[in-house]
């Protein structure tokens, strides 16, 4: 059952690096990051990978496999060739630190640009009511294990890290829909999600929802409504007309 | 003298599982500059992992349910070894915290009238589980998370600082606490990244850096769980109790062999899910033990039963505690009727419809269909006893979650005494969030009672280094990978779920001869995110961790929980009534000693049936009637 693969792992830091060839033992139903493990173990003791959980629910061995953004840990072998090469590099959306593991800060950072749940002013702990429907849509969003693929592979920051300031891609977006779905919320968000978040560079390529470990639909039910949320705003003539009076000159 | 980087700060948290963000989230709330410091990246920490629930009598899917009923089941769950001061604030402070979640943003499972929903667990006696689906460790920490955003946007507005007052220190590890006389005064570590020394200078620590999983071969814990504040609290000066209590979770997964251990959660058997042999016996009708015969269910149907009606029928016997389920499926591996892959059959697939499992049990469907290739909607899942938990850590004060140094303090599974002998499942989360804020509330109150901030001594900033660098300096020593799996092996051999005292002797010489191997092993390159280096240093922890837990095993002569001895089978009213206490002496050896517990308080014992107590204590100890 076992047999000697052959993997291409990105070995370098921020001044640069190269792939490398390994040989290594696979066995029955390993995944990826058993065979960086091994690796590790056998070969290259210092070689740096980010891991946790190794079960898919924490999100940090995120990678690129095969060009794919993908968890190391949620990645069979068995959907290889023997014979196959498996090239293993780091997520290309950011700066890389060493070896596999990347500079994932600017995740962090826009994570703090959201502004927090706003809780209801006159709702004690204890009082909240919400039904299931109503908490469904948000509860799909909080599925994210934040091993930020999406972010890697989206095209509006992939190759342009000028967006990067002014979007704070399909993670945070997500997050902005989570909180203006969530039924108790008592913040204004959709014009923060155009203005401040980004929203309108997404063309809606699907490509986050493709790589996602969830299975979580960003697009069709995060961004998508969200966008609808925020033209409806926009083109509303009364909200248009509102904010003619409101903004006159006093 | 060293070269390093220095920040200062009131109150410093080592973790950011569920209690170290919950501690962190009180001390900042308290008006304490505080620091989160976690060998992770921020939200990864192990709670994402916990999957069934946090345990609460909030009485909402029965309005049966209280403070009390929770307490009882507690201790029940334990075999009474815990420390009833802690079931009981657990018991009492656990809905408050939930309830306070949901102003944070968390978005728990709902009742048919809106309110928390709750789920059936091993052990309680009411469904009592707040959820989200089987993720909601997950819930929990990404909530703590946010709202430790939360708090540094508020510090933003006021200061222009995001970090003014409460800052994470993600990828960074501690080594070595500092102390000033008898009290602390400060944490040493480094990046991970860089491999730079940072020193932190505060009067208070909170150790919250979770459990001792990674020293036993098959476990559901990730790399992280390698012991640290339990050996940082010994090497402090602190007590460590109840160390030979490790909680072989019943259910993980047995095949393919790289995700053996991998948890598989209790709400399988919350929800209906049973447990049958080779031969299709649901056999744990045999294995009630007779403390528990009066709850649970001796026949199918009474089982089957109490899902619609619970009131009116007992358990099923798939719902005992951990411990009595983790040894049934022991023996009957052991008696010849395993799976295929060493363990046994775990089936949903017979008893809920394909579309409520993939709604009740998401992550595990999913888990098992793209780790194992299995449909748990179509067919049974294989699985068996894996090292989930460790009931023994830090000895602490219940009220103020301090421990015996000054300045040191200790919550979730590092502090030791809530869950005795064996958690109920359930119970972790809200022990987090519960000891937590306690945890956090403690070490304010200590830092505003000093009259004089302890100092850093430099020489021992300069030792921290050198124990530190240690590892490079030799050449031609042992990998500290190779070293890490054959300690894994022999405590999984020798101080596993059933235990003998020649294997555990036999472990303890072992481990002096793992003393050796880890002073003469080599790191390989450079200080720069070395993982080879870095668990080089960790391995320090888990060895002191594992001598602990057999030098605690093979003392005590009883079985209870999360120990059991095969020369000692039965639980022994006596034993209870001890505790035995890990310290290291002056040459850095454990040395376990017996303490007495502290007699439970009369109110709190007269919630109990003199029938069940006499199960558990000595006759001098039963309430004089």
């Amino acid at each position: 059952m076992s047999y000697k693969g052959k993997f291409r792992v990105w070995r370098g830091d921020s001044e640069g690096g190269e792939l490398k060839d390994y040989e290594v033992e696979v066995n029955e139903g390993e995944v990826v990051l058993d065979v960086i493990h091994r690796l590790q173990a056998t070969q290259t003791p210092d070689m740096a990978v980010r891991w946790n959980c190794k079960a898919g629910k924490c999100g940090s061995c995120s990678a690129e496999i095969n060009g794919m953004p993908k968890l190391m840990c949620m990645c069979r072998m068995n959907t290889f060739e023997e014979d196959e090469v498996v090239t293993v590099t780091p997520m290309r959306t950011f700066p890389v630190i060493r070896d596999l593991v990347t500079d994932v800060s600017f995740n962090y950072q826009k994570a703090r640009e959201v502004p927090a749940f706003k809780p209801p002013a006159d709702l004690k702990p204890g009082e909240y009511r919400m039904q299931q429907v109503d908490v469904e849509r948000s509860q799909e969003f909080r599925k994210c294990i934040e091993c930020f693929l999406c972010q890697d592979t989206c095209h509006v920051i992939r190759d342009h890290e000028e967006n990067k300031e002014s979007f704070s891609g399909p993670r945070f977006l997500m997050r902005v829909a989570e909180l203006d779905m969530h039924p108790l919320d008592a913040a204004d968000r959709q014009n923060a999600a155009q203005d401040q978040h980004g929203l309108g560079f997404c063309n809606i390529t699907k490509c986050c929802t493709e790589v996602c470990p969830e299975h979580i639909k960003i697009t069709d039910n995060a961004l998508i409504p969200m966008k609808e949320r925020v033209a409806d705003r926009k083109y509303d003539p009364i909200v248009w007309l509102g904010n003619k009076i409101r903004r006159r000159p006093a | 003298m060293t070269e390093l980087e220095r920040h200062s700060y009131d109150v410093v948290v080592i973790g950011a599982g569920g209690a170290g963000l919950r501690a962190a989230i009180e001390a900042r709330e308290q008006g304490k500059k505080t620091a989160i410091i976690c060998k992770s990246l921020f939200g990864k920490a192990h709670t994402v992992m916990a999957e069934g629930g946090c345990a609460a009598a909030m009485g909402n899917a029965n309005s049966n349910d209280n403070w009390q009923v929770h307490y009882r089941d507690t201790m029940r769950g334990g075999k009474f070894l815990n420390n009833w001061r802690m079931a009981e604030l657990h018991a009492q402070e656990a809905p408050d915290r939930v309830w306070e979640l949901e102003t944070y943003g968390a978005l728990f499972d709902r009742t048919p009238d809106g309110r928390i929903s709750q789920r059936n667990f091993g052990g309680h006696t009411y469904p009592r589980l707040a959820h989200v689906g089987d993720r909601t460790g997950l819930e929990l920490i990404r909530t703590l998370q946010q709202k430790i955003v939360s708090l540094q946007q508020e510090d933003f507005e006021a200061t222009g600082d995001y970090e003014a007052n409460l800052k994470v220190y993600a990828e960074c590890t501690i080594t070595e606490l500092m102390k000033d006389g008898d009290a602390i005064s400060g944490a040493f570590g480094y990046w991970r990244e860089s491999g730079r020394f940072i020193l932190f200078d505060a009067p208070a620590v909170v150790l919250a850096t979770g459990g001792v999983g990674k020293s036993f071969k098959v476990t559901s814990n990730s790399w992280e769980y390698t012991g640290d504040g339990h050996a940082l609290a010994m090497r402090a000066g602190a007590t460590l109790i109840n160390m030979e209590f490790i909680q072989f979770h019943p259910t993980g997964m047995v095949w393919p062999p790289s995700v053996k251990g991998i948890l598989v959660t209790e709400s399988v058997r919350g929800d209906g899910g049973v447990l049958k042999n080779s031969e299709g016996k649901r056999f744990m009708f045999d294995y009630v033990p007779d403390v528990f015969r009066a709850q649970y269910a001796d026949n199918e149907e009474e089982a089957d039963r109490w899902y619609k009606d619970a009131d009116n029928n007992r358990r099923p016997p798939e719902l005992l505690p951990r411990d009595e389920v983790a040894r049934a499926i022991n023996s009957e591996v052991k008696a010849g009727r395993g799976t295929p892959h060493g363990g046994v059959f775990l089936d949903v697939s017979t008893r809920l419809p394909a579309e409520e499992i993939t709604r009740r049990l998401p992550s595990m469907h999913h888990q098992f269909k793209e780790l194992a290739d299995v449909d748990i909607t179509k067919e049974p899942m294989e699985v068996g006893p894996t090292c989930h938990y460790v009931m023994g850590g830090v000895e602490v004060d219940p009220d103020t979650a301090s421990s015996t140094v000054p300045g040191l303090f200790a919550a979730g599974e590092v502090a030791g005494g809530m869950h005795g002998s064996n958690r109920l499942g359930g119970n972790s989360l809200s022990d987090l969030l519960v000891f937590g804020r306690r945890a956090g509330m403690g070490a304010a109150t200590y830092v505003d009672g000093l009259q004089e901030r302890p100092k850093i001594d430099e020489a021992d900033v300069d030792s921290a280094a050198t124990e530190a660098l240690a590892p490079f300096e030799l050449e031609g020593g042992e990998n500290p990978y190779s070293i890490h799996q054959d300690l894994q092996q022999s405590m999984n051999d020798l101080v596993g779920i059933i235990r003998k005292e020649e294997e555990m002797e036999r472990a303890l010489g072992r481990l002096a001869e793992f003393r050796g191997r880890i002073a003469k092993m080599t790191v390989e390159g450079h200080r720069q995110f070395n993982p080879g280096w870095h668990l080089a240093l960790d391995l320090r922890n888990m060895l002191t961790v594992s001598e602990c837990v057999a030098g605690a095993a093979l003392l005590r002569q009883e079985s209870r929980g999360g120990h059991t001895r095969d020369d000692f089978p039965e639980m022994s009213p006596e034993w209870r009534k001890k505790l035995l206490v890990c310290k290291l002496d002056a040459e850095g050896h454990v040395n376990v000693t017996e303490e007495q517990q502290i007699p439970m308080r009369e109110d709190l014992l007269e919630l109990f049936e003199v029938d069940e107590l006499k199960k558990y204590l000595t006759d001098e100890e039963l309430p004089a009637k």
